[in-house]
């Protein structure tokens, strides 16, 4: 393999591996934080039960969050040099906002949440972890800033003499549109990946106790884990709306400025008007959209996905041989290096992807409707069925939000930089050309061994301690450690907390 | 004045921050196996006095190199791309130390079993050991030069990086990182450890002073400028302050001073490397500040970005070392909340 093929992977490697931590850290830092904020108005025991028990997963998960990102800030630099230098004006100031703005807040305010216990005041305590919580959910919104300029690159022209692309607007960066689409899109599916986890946590812990048949047991089925449940299957019903909501408008978005991932999603060789939407497909991708037959569609609805109209002449989808005579009349047919350049992504991948992301959704629908009957009317479920559904819900979300991502990514091919359509042209680049020169494959190809096996190490032990400790359950034993609530002349306790 | 010189300035703050906080982390990480004492049990104790010492603040540290290595990207993107392609493997040793290391911080406690522990030791040796050699060497190149081609390539190879110059440099921030984190133990602890701790730190201020004075007067006899002598005074004025300081058990003092002393060779660093980010060697180019700067626009947005929340983010990172101010000793350390090694073995759903 060359440089930059070995760049992609170790890129697409390393980044869906940050990406499993991220959404469920967005997502339940926000949830946490709720809990704890009830402990502190309603003083009920069982809030603080639950704070404690999935802040302690979500801690176990933000450390290998954390470790993962730090290769992601550099390998732009590294693996990335020339993609590097042609954006580093317009793309670097998001990134550097995200550290300042985001990233400090998030760790100094989670060391104060961790070991702040018997510190601060309740209120200093709960406040912070509603920054940390705020923090990783605007640390979202300046990396999206910075990723969707490479969607669709506003607020910026192109200097002829550097040949580099130059900011001329900071405020076009940041509303542009289809941020303001993927941040809601994002962080409801992070929502919604943390509201599985919570309900198809709680709602197996629920069902386990009550099988004991024991009354204490039942009890506290009853008053810890069946609000849980409630909320987590709450939290899924109101993000998977903002999923499909935003994802709605993503797809108009995408029609508009880059057709050829459109094409390329539905697989359609011909541009149609009152486009069906295909559920299935057989035939074989890789060899072009040509020998592709779709088995099972819904009428209407690509079109409507990418237009807003479900027939006439509006509900016109390009067809991926319109995107090729499009772009090549515009970039014309070969790359720089003098070969032949395809304007379609891997069609297999990008049509692939899209459906599973939808797809893996449907568990945590199942999960929710579920949840709800099962504990209608204060009502507490010992059907194992349930419990199962539970878990088996809970990874779901995560490969959905893997696949929109490779989606996103893959389907912008041969693009890293996408042409504005409404922009200007210049402001371009291919993915090709953005590899460092500078790194032979050789070196590439050894920081992707190093790496994956680390990443690898590190995925079997995250795994085993989310498990081991969800199986532990809520602690039984909580109590109140705040400063205000201690005996003042004990000042010779040992910490509350500590590694 | 021109924003160009003023983000080099702003970049060499950002690594002063960071390489005067992480650097303490980097010297508690080294001293897990040489501080402690006694035996099986009291040692592990004292190993957890350690960690504790910085498990509150060690990942707001390291945010201040994320910011660094963000804030050359936005400033200074040709600066950025050409040093880290540049200088590939040594940063991804670097990376891949951080990564084992803070993993190892946060994990350490979740398993209750020695061998565990013992692991994740490791783990935070190893990723402190190595990065504070390898920053140094880093640094050290950028003060010697780069051989960069007319696209501000760098051609050199990797084993060029290790020259004798380099390596000395790397020998220093090693030292100085040491001695810091031997400081910030008599700071931060009570009892028999924070004893050891200052006759450490009394020790290493001399290496110090020998290892890293003999690095800056290479660098200004070979590759700085005049006024950068400045600061090695300040430099070995510190250090020797340190020992007296900590005879006299003022840590407080004495963990300022060692400090400035990281700070002064910031200074001299970039002092030397100015008006170039990457000077030449070898008759190669040089990539100057000038020429790997983004557009005066980009630097005025991130000027105001920087001039609003650094000054904020200084304030209540300062706030939470001052929550954190109270010393630990051995009494101070819960017993182990962990599961057993056991109990992570068999889970099963
Ligand atoms: C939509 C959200 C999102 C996306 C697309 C990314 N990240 Fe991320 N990142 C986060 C959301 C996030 C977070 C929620 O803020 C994390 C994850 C879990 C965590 O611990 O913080 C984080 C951690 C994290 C850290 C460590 C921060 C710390 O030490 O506290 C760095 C340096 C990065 N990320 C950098 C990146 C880069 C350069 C990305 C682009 C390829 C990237 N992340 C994609
Ligand atoms: C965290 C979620 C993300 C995931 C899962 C993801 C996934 C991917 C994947 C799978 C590729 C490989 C495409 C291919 O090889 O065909 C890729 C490429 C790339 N992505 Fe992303 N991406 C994410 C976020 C980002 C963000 C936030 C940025 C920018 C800030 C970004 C920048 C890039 C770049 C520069 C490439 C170039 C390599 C290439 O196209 O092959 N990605 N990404
Ligand atoms: C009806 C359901 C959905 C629709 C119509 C939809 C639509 C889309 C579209 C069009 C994109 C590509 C945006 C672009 O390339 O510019 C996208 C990306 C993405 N989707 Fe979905 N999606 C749906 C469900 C989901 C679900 C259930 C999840 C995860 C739980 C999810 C997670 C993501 C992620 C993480 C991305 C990449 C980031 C981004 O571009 O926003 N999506 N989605």
């Amino acid at each position: 393999m060359d440089a930059l093929a070995l760049a992609r992977w170790q890129f697409a490697i390393t980044t869906v591996y940050h990406f499993i931590f991220v959404p469920l850290t967005i997502g339940l830092a926000p949830l946490v934080a709720g809990m704890q904020t009830a402990w502190v108005v309603t003083k009920k025991e069982r809030w603080l039960r639950l704070t404690k028990f999935f802040g302690k997963l979500l801690l176990i998960n933000f450390a290998l969050g954390v470790v993962t990102g730090i290769w992601q800030e550099f390998q732009f630099g590294m693996a990335w040099s020339e993609y590097s230098r042609f954006v580093g004006d317009v793309f670097g100031a998001p990134l550097a906002m995200e550290a300042l703005a985001a990233f400090f807040v998030e760790s100094v305010f989670l060391g104060l949440w961790i070991f702040g216990w018997d510190r601060v005041s309740k209120k200093v305590h709960l406040a912070a972890i509603w920054l940390f919580a705020l923090a990783t959910n605007l640390s979202a919104f300046f990396i999206l800033a910075a990723n969707s300029w490479m969607q669709h690159p506003v607020g910026t022209i192109y200097n002829p003499e550097t040949g580099r692309a130059e900011m001329e607007s900071i405020g076009a960066v940041l509303t542009n549109n289809t941020l303001w689409a993927a941040f809601p899109h994002t962080i409801s599916a992070a929502f919604l990946t943390a509201g599985t986890f919570v309900c198809g946590i709680a709602a197996w812990w629920m069902v386990r106790l009550a099988r004991t048949k024991k009354p204490e047991d039942a009890e506290t089925a009853r008053t810890v884990y069946r609000p849980a449940v409630r909320l987590g299957a709450w939290v899924m019903i109101v993000s998977g709306l903002v999923v499909i909501w935003s994802g709605d408008v993503q797809g108009k978005l995408m029609f508009q400025q880059q057709p050829g991932k459109m094409a390329s999603a539905e697989a359609l060789c011909e541009g149609e008007e009152a486009a069906a939407f295909s559920i299935l497909s057989i035939g074989n991708l890789n060899e072009g959209c040509e020998g592709v037959r779709h088995i099972l569609t819904v009428p209407y609805l690509a079109s409507y996905l990418g237009t807003g109209h479900f027939t006439g002449e509006e509900s016109f989808l390009p067809g991926v041989y319109d995107v090729q005579e499009d772009y090549t009349a515009r970039f014309g047919d070969t790359t720089e290096a003098g070969e032949p350049v395809t304007y379609t992504p891997p069609l297999a991948v990008a049509y692939w992807s899209f459906r599973l992301m939808i797809g893996f959704a449907a568990f945590s629908v199942a999960l929710a409707l579920a949840a709800f009957w099962f504990t209608r009317k204060g009502r507490v479920s010992d059907n194992l069925w349930l419990s199962r559904l539970g878990i088996l819900a809970i990874p779901m979300p995560f490969a959905a939000c893997s696949f929109g991502w490779i989606f996103t990514e893959v389907g912008r091919q041969p693009w890293v930089v996408a042409p504005n359509p409404t922009g200007i042209d210049q402001v371009r680049l291919l993915t090709e050309r953005g590899v460092s020169t500078a790194v032979p494959p050789g070196v590439i190809l050894t920081s992707m061994i190093v790496l994956t096996v680390i990443y690898a190490v590190l995925g079997v032990i995250w795994y085993r301690l989310m498990h081991r400790y969800t199986i532990e359950g809520a602690p039984v034993a909580v109590r109140d450690e705040s400063p205000e609530s201690q005996d003042p002349d004990d000042a010779d306790r040992p910490l509350s907390f500590a590694y | 004045m021109d924003l160009a010189i003023l983000w080099f300035v702003i970049i060499a703050v950002l690594w002063t921050g960071y390489l005067v906080l992480e650097g303490f982390d980097f010297g508690v990480g080294m001293l897990l196996s040489i501080l402690p004492h006694g035996g099986r049990e009291q040692k592990e104790t004292e190993r957890r006095v350690l960690v504790n010492t910085i498990g509150p603040v060690w990942d707001g540290n390291e945010v201040w190199l994320l910011t660094a290595g963000g804030a050359t990207f936005a400033a200074f993107p040709e600066w950025y791309a050409t040093m880290f392609s540049g200088f590939y493997l040594p940063l991804l040793i670097i990376l891949v130390g951080l990564v084992a290391r803070g993993v190892a911080f946060e994990y350490r406690g979740k398993i209750n079993d020695p061998r565990w522990a013992r692991r994740c030791d490791l783990a935070i040796q190893a990723g402190s050991w190595i990065p504070a050699i390898m920053w140094g060497i880093a640094f050290g190149n950028l003060v010697r030069g780069l051989l960069l081609d007319a696209d501000f390539q760098y051609v050199g190879g990797f084993w060029a990086l290790l020259n004798p110059f380099a390596l000395l440099g790397g020998l220093t921030t090693l030292v100085l990182f040491l001695l810091h984190g031997s400081v910030f133990v008599a700071l931060k602890t009570d009892g028999d450890i924070r004893q050891r701790a200052c006759r450490l730190a009394a020790g290493l201020a001399v290496v110090a002073l020998v290892v890293a004075g003999g690095w800056a007067i290479w660098a200004q006899v070979a590759f700085s400028v005049p006024w950068t002598w400045a600061a090695v005074a300040v430099a070995a004025l510190a250090l020797i302050g340190v020992v007296v300081a900590t005879r006299a058990r003022r840590e407080g003092v004495a963990f300022t001073l060692s400090a400035v002393a990281i700070a002064s060779a910031v200074v001299l660093i970039f002092g030397s490397m100015y008006p170039d980010v990457i000077p030449a060697i070898d008759g190669g180019v040089p990539l100057t500040v000038a020429e790997a700067a983004s557009t005066p626009y980009t630097l005025t947005v991130m000027s105001w970005v920087a001039v609003v929340l650094t000054p904020l983010v200084i304030a209540y990172q300062a706030w939470t070392y001052w929550v954190f101010r109270r010393r630990l000793s051995t009494k101070d350390i819960p017993a182990p909340v962990g599961l057993s090694w056991q109990k992570i073995k068999d889970a099963a759903f």
